[in-house]
């Protein structure tokens, strides 16, 4: 009985853009997300990807337009706000918590959804060690999922790139996210760890239910997972389809498919 | 197994303490029991500091303020009737027949009551220039802070009818001693690791480390340096009140730039992070400074040590800039492992030998 029509929708989102000192980042950008959805977000370097998800998580506010999530106006909520309400992200430049250790990452996540109050720690109180110990034991779930667990007590700065990037998915789904915002995760990845990292992603979505949304520059690993895929041009949509579609259309090939096959061949 | 371990670990050490501290009392040894209720003080506002400026990276400069308001207002209550009548005669009305010296048989009820009023009367302080500063950060905080000390000091000098203004403020009863320091010591090291290894810990390690990331995992950075900087006042609140009635006369001009360098560098000695380093850090930097003490009047070359702990400072920033601990803790697990190691490769050795 919504009045809205985006009733329906996990995310929606209209026209959203983004100036900054008079450049448009990201201009009257309208998404629509359901459920159990994985969205591709492709687009050459500066076309916008990363400022919509710095809009969608609250990083940075929109000069204008409007993001409803769940039903939920959240347009002018913050980042630790929007996370708890269940978007959680990864970044292109990893940041992790480099003097941590792995689990430490994660449990730090982990820990959203779980309240401690100060006497119970400053006494140490056995539900204090109960839910420390839960917190634990998930984190490490979590770890194992992405081949991490060994890793557990090494920092997480010593660890090698392909480790730092899965470790930073398992931070962001330790959250308990309900929609995951994923920020080129196959950067600097070569072939066989970019179809790990795609089988860890369909695990996860299926164990968590997750919703996706995935900006990547490798149009196999986009091709081949998304369900659609938008595409960005100097902040603009140029098209929202399903891959298939996507793959034949010209404006598409003209502005990005072709130079990224070019140089892709070259 | 480690856990365990870990906790018998302290049970040896809070063992060997408590025998240290029985054996200093019952010396009768002036000389090494004050020497080690000045560590313990030190420890406290060490690991004070480090709560703030360590964990969360928020690098106050002005903490020592925090320890002038805690000795003068934990000094002002315990003041007997008497003494405050002819020694601050321009008291208000409601403060001037307040005298916190009551005791229990031999327990001065009174001083720990005018702790614990001095401790929280500053955690409130601190959380209302907390809202303010923790805002800020890197050099911002660093001159802000300083700025909060350089006020504290104008503020004690200019408020005579309670502190004497730059007079000596005296007649403080002696109640603090290698118990009561110590007793403070352990709870203060007990809270700060609790909190180290908990969620209030990771918030704050986590934003210190990136605070993009940490506020993309739901930390509100604010929360946990507000009250890493509340606590570390409150600590550091006791250990003035502690310090005035041990020293029993002080005036403002003790609570400035001489204490608050020192105390950092015992930090940074130590190790920004790590609740070990604040132990180990004042320790080292006292039988550094008392050891060229002696060297000073021996040699007549008054202002040496000064000028070795400064120089040791800048050794430590520039070559070892995470202090001798770096974040780490003991690990008496590891340490026992060690230990094992060492004795069997010595068995095998001596077994080889012949
Ligand atoms: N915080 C910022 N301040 C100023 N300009 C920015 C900021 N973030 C992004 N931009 C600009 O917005 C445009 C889009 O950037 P971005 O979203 O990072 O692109 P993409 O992720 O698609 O490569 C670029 O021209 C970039 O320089
Ligand atoms: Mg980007």
């Amino acid at each position: 009985m919504g009045i809205r029509s985006h009733a329906a929708h996990l995310l929606d989102v209209t026209e959203l853009t983004k100036t900054f000192k008079g450049l448009h980042a990201l201009e009257d950008v309208n998404l629509q997300l359901d459920a159990d959805e994985i969205l591709g977000v492709i687009g050459p370097n500066g076309a916008g990807k990363t400022t919509l998800l710095n809009l969608l998580t609250g990083y940075l506010l929109p000069t204008r337009g409007k993001i409803f999530f769940q039903n939920k106006d959240i347009t002018a909520l913050r980042m630790p706000a929007v996370t708890r309400l269940g978007i959680a992200r990864t970044f292109q430049n990893i940041r992790l918590f480099g003097a941590m250790t792995v689990l430490e990452n994660v449990v730090t996540a982990q820990q959203l959804r779980t309240e401690f109050s100060l006497p119970e720690v400053l006494l140490a109180t056995g539900s204090f060690r109960r839910k420390e110990r839960e917190l634990v034991e998930q984190a490490m779930d979590h770890l194992s999922i992405f081949g991490l667990e060994d890793h557990a007590d090494q920092l997480a700065n010593s660890l090698p790139y392909g480790m730092q990037r899965r470790l930073e998915i398992a931070r962001a789904l330790a959250t308990s996210p309900k929609l995951l915002l994923l920020d080129e995760p196959a950067a600097g990845m070569n072939i066989s760890e970019t179809d790990a990292l795609h089988e860890m992603i369909l695990e996860v979505k299926r164990r968590f239910h997750l919703t996706i949304i995935l900006v990547e520059h490798d149009m196999r690993l986009v091709m081949n997972m998304c369900d659609r895929i938008l595409v960005l041009n100097y902040g603009r949509v140029l098209a929202t389809d399903r891959p298939e579609a996507i793959r034949q259309n010209a404006d598409v090939i003209e502005s990005y498919l072709g130079k990224a096959h070019h140089t892709a061949a070259s | 197994m480690n856990t365990k371990m870990q906790r018998n670990g302290f049970l040896v050490v809070l063992g060997a303490t408590l025998i240290l501290l029985v054996g200093l009392s019952s010396s009768g040894s002036s000389f090494w029991q004050g020497i080690f209720i000045n560590l313990g003080m030190y420890i406290i506002l060490v690991v004070a500091l480090n709560l703030s400026n360590g964990f969360t990276g928020v690098f106050s400069l002005g903490h020592i303020g925090f320890m002038a308001l805690g000795a003068y207002i934990s000094a002002i209550l315990t003041l007997p009737l008497d003494k405050k009548a002819s020694y601050l005669p321009d008291l208000p009305g409601w403060l001037a027949p307040v005298h916190l010296d009551m005791m229990i048989g031999p327990f001065p009820l009174g001083f720990l009551l005018a702790t614990l009023i001095a401790g929280v009367l500053v955690t409130l302080i601190a959380v209302v220039v907390g809202l303010v500063l923790m805002r800020l950060s890197g050099h911002f905080v660093a001159v802000a802070t300083l700025g909060f000390l350089v006020i504290v000091r104008v503020v004690l000098i200019n408020a005579d009818e309670f502190t004497r203004g730059s007079h000596t403020f005296s007649n403080v009863t002696a109640y603090t001693d290698l118990w009561w320091v110590y007793a403070w010591v352990f709870i203060a090291l007990i809270a700060v690791w609790r909190l180290k290894f908990s969620s209030y810990g990771r918030a704050m390690f986590a934003q210190r480390d990136d605070g993009i990331a940490a506020q993309s995992v739901g930390i509100v950075i604010m929360r946990p340096r507000l009250l890493a900087f509340a606590v570390s006042a409150f600590f550091t609140a006791v250990a003035g009140a502690l310090w005035a009635h041990y020293l029993t006369s002080f005036s403002p001009k003790a609570f400035y730039f001489d204490l608050t360098f020192r105390v950092i560098t015992m930090l940074v000695v130590g190790g920004m992070g790590s609740v070990t380093g604040s132990v180990v850090g004042p320790a080292v930097i006292t039988a550094i400074a008392e050891a060229l003490r002696r060297l000073e009047d021996v040699t007549l070359l008054y202002g040496v040590s000064q000028i070795v702990l400064a120089v040791l400072f800048i050794v430590i920033i520039v070559f070892r800039p995470g202090g001798l601990m770096g974040e780490r803790e003991i690990n008496f697990a590891g340490l026992w492992q060690r230990l094992r190691f060492r004795a069997s490769v010595a068995q095998e050795g001596s077994a080889a030998e012949p």
